[in-house]
């Protein structure tokens, strides 16, 4: 059984990595067909090099995310901390709130956002209302759940008693909350900074509808070019950032891992005082 | 106690933008989109898009159904794997997911086009070239390709949890491979495929780009109609009648389907 679920999980890992390598490969072709593969090139990494329309857009998506998921992890933190302590109803309530951008289909969110924006700017007489900050509203919006779910496990686990002793020893309630809780807490929120920063990065549905064309991302660009022949560079640049989140996804599997580590042993030393 | 007010800010928040946008959603539904005044037109109007609003969920399904049938098997391996490579295989399942969801759907219209590099094989072994893409199998296989990590990530969660003692249990009171299957192990992934399938349905059947891009005039999903409302047919209002719809359909689907799981907050998390 476990042979033949082995051969399996090749070949389905392979199907999910086959249109990868397309697209690596079509980032070394010298056609423009992505389908037929004429000869080896580096051009299309040169060409990206000197581009001066893609990066700005991947500049733009990057600046979006960097901003929108800084400022989604301090309100969802603080939001978990208070989550963490709701009880009953009122939990309930919050986390079916939390639960909507999750549940609803991207799309109604995208054009329910674009609605209000829309309605706002009538309202206000501004013309054109979409842009950068739709656009940081509609990411913020969309990368709270992220961060809310991923530290209310790790406050789950602490113990609620860590700050009560910081304060007994002497500690203001925000020392409390900056030596003693934050620490503990600190993989949940790295985790849930680097999920909304990747989410708000690939983000293409949501985006489509709230941006304006003074503020345009990479992803929305892209979907604007398939409908003319796409440039060779596109793969280049899609290659190279392959590897980029290669990398950050290593970072972030070490630092679990070094989680783990900790916790475990702490599980051992409180078993062995026990 | 002095806690909870740290939460204000975001529920603040929340209510301004996803509550308020939901009631314009609903506003919008049920008013004229030239006078302005309250009206059942739009939502009259869905009833001639009910074919689609059926296509739409069917081949929600069947793509749900194939990710449970394809993804069960992977976690249930990645589950067995020593803890090391279980992180990077799970890291291996998240990879894909990380990259432009736009270019990875183009790669599949370069592999299945009739030119494409699927029929250039066919081409060249001597066979004839298949009607590969335009099918409803190929927005299908499009769909199933999107979200099959969704699938692994909730069903992998739970697997693990499994207690394996109660495999061992199983096995010592005489049950064979297949019955510690159907008794202990598939019943206790119970929440991780409801949340699995759920995972796939809510984004495939309100997709809109894999259908244009995979799919013909004869595959328009409800996403398409809904999004050249807003972009090129510019009909807000039926727009927001239809997303109304939409939104109603995949809440009954989500509510059905939690009825047989109930915690709120294990589910998208990894």
């Amino acid at each position: 059984m476990k042979k033949t679920s082995s051969v399996f999980t090749v070949v389905i890992f392979a199907f999910l990595y086959v249109p990868m390598i397309v697209l690596a490969v079509a980032s070394f072709n010298t056609g423009t067909d992505i389908s037929v593969f004429k000869s080896f090139t580096l051009n299309n990494y040169r060409e990206l090099l000197r581009d001066n329309v893609l990066l700005p857009l991947l500049l733009n998506s990057v600046i979006v995310a960097v901003i929108s998921s800084l400022f989604a992890t301090v309100l969802g933190t603080a939001a978990a901390l208070g989550i963490h302590s709701m009880g009953g109803r009122m939990r309930r309530m919050t986390m079916a709130l939390t639960n909507i951008p999750l549940t609803n289909p991207e799309i109604v969110t995208g054009i329910s956002l674009a609605l209000v924006f829309v309605f706002v700017g009538q309202v206000m007489k501004i013309k054109s209302v979409m842009g950068f900050v739709t656009l940081l509203i509609a990411h913020i919006t969309f990368n709270l759940p992220y961060v809310i779910l991923s530290v209310l496990p790790k406050l789950r686990q602490m113990d609620d008693h860590l700050s009560e002793a910081a304060m007994d020893l002497g500690c203001t309630p925000s020392q409390a909350f900056f030596k003693v809780v934050l620490p503990e807490i600190m993989p949940g929120v790295i985790s849930g900074a680097l999920m909304a920063f990747t989410m708000s990065l690939d983000d293409f549905v949501i985006s489509y509808f709230v941006y304006g064309p003074g503020f345009v991302t990479l992803p929305v660009e892209i979907y604007n070019y398939t409908k003319k022949p796409l440039q060779p560079k596109i793969y280049a640049l899609f290659t190279f950032m392959f590897i980029i989140i290669l990398l950050a996804m290593i970072i972030m599997n070490i630092l679990q891992a070094r989680d783990s580590r900790r916790g475990s042993r702490s599980l051992r030393r409180r078993s062995t005082n026990a | 106690m002095k806690n909870k007010l740290s939460s204000g800010p975001y529920l603040v928040w929340m209510t301004l933008f996803t509550v308020v946008p939901l009631v314009i959603v609903v506003y919008y539904a049920f008013t004229d989109s030239v006078t302005g005044r309250f009206t059942l037109g739009n939502v009259e109007t869905v009833k001639n898009y009910i074919p689609i609003f059926l296509r739409s969920v069917w081949l929600a399904l069947v793509s749900s159904l194939i990710c449970l049938l394809l993804g069960y098997p992977v976690a249930w391996r990645i589950a067995q794997a020593g803890p090391k490579s279980q992180r990077l295989l799970y890291m291996l399942v998240m990879l894909p997911m990380c990259i432009s969801f736009l270019l990875r759907t183009l790669a599949w219209v370069a592999l299945l086009e009739d030119t494409g590099i699927i029929n250039g094989f066919f081409i060249k072994l001597g066979l004839p070239p298949l009607p590969l893409i335009r099918t409803n199998g190929a927005v299908i296989l499009g769909m199933v390709y999107n979200y099959l990590p969704y699938m692994i990530m909730p069903l992998y969660t739970v697997i693990m949890k499994i207690d394996r003692r109660l495999i061992e249990a199983a096995q010592d009171l005489g049950c064979g491979g297949a019955q510690v299957f159907a008794k202990v192990t598939l019943p206790l992934s119970v929440p991780g495929i409801i949340s699995g399938v759920t995972m796939v349905f809510v984004p495939a059947v309100s997709t809109f780009y894999i259908s244009q891009k995979l799919g013909n005039t004869g595959t328009t999903l409800i996403g398409d109609v809904i999004e050249s409302q807003f972009k090129t047919a510019y009909n807000p209002n039926l727009g927001a009648a239809l997303s109304l719809v939409l939104m109603i359909i995949v809440l009954a689907c989500t509510a059905l389907m939690n009825r047989f799981s109930g915690d709120d907050e294990s589910v998208a998390t990894v």
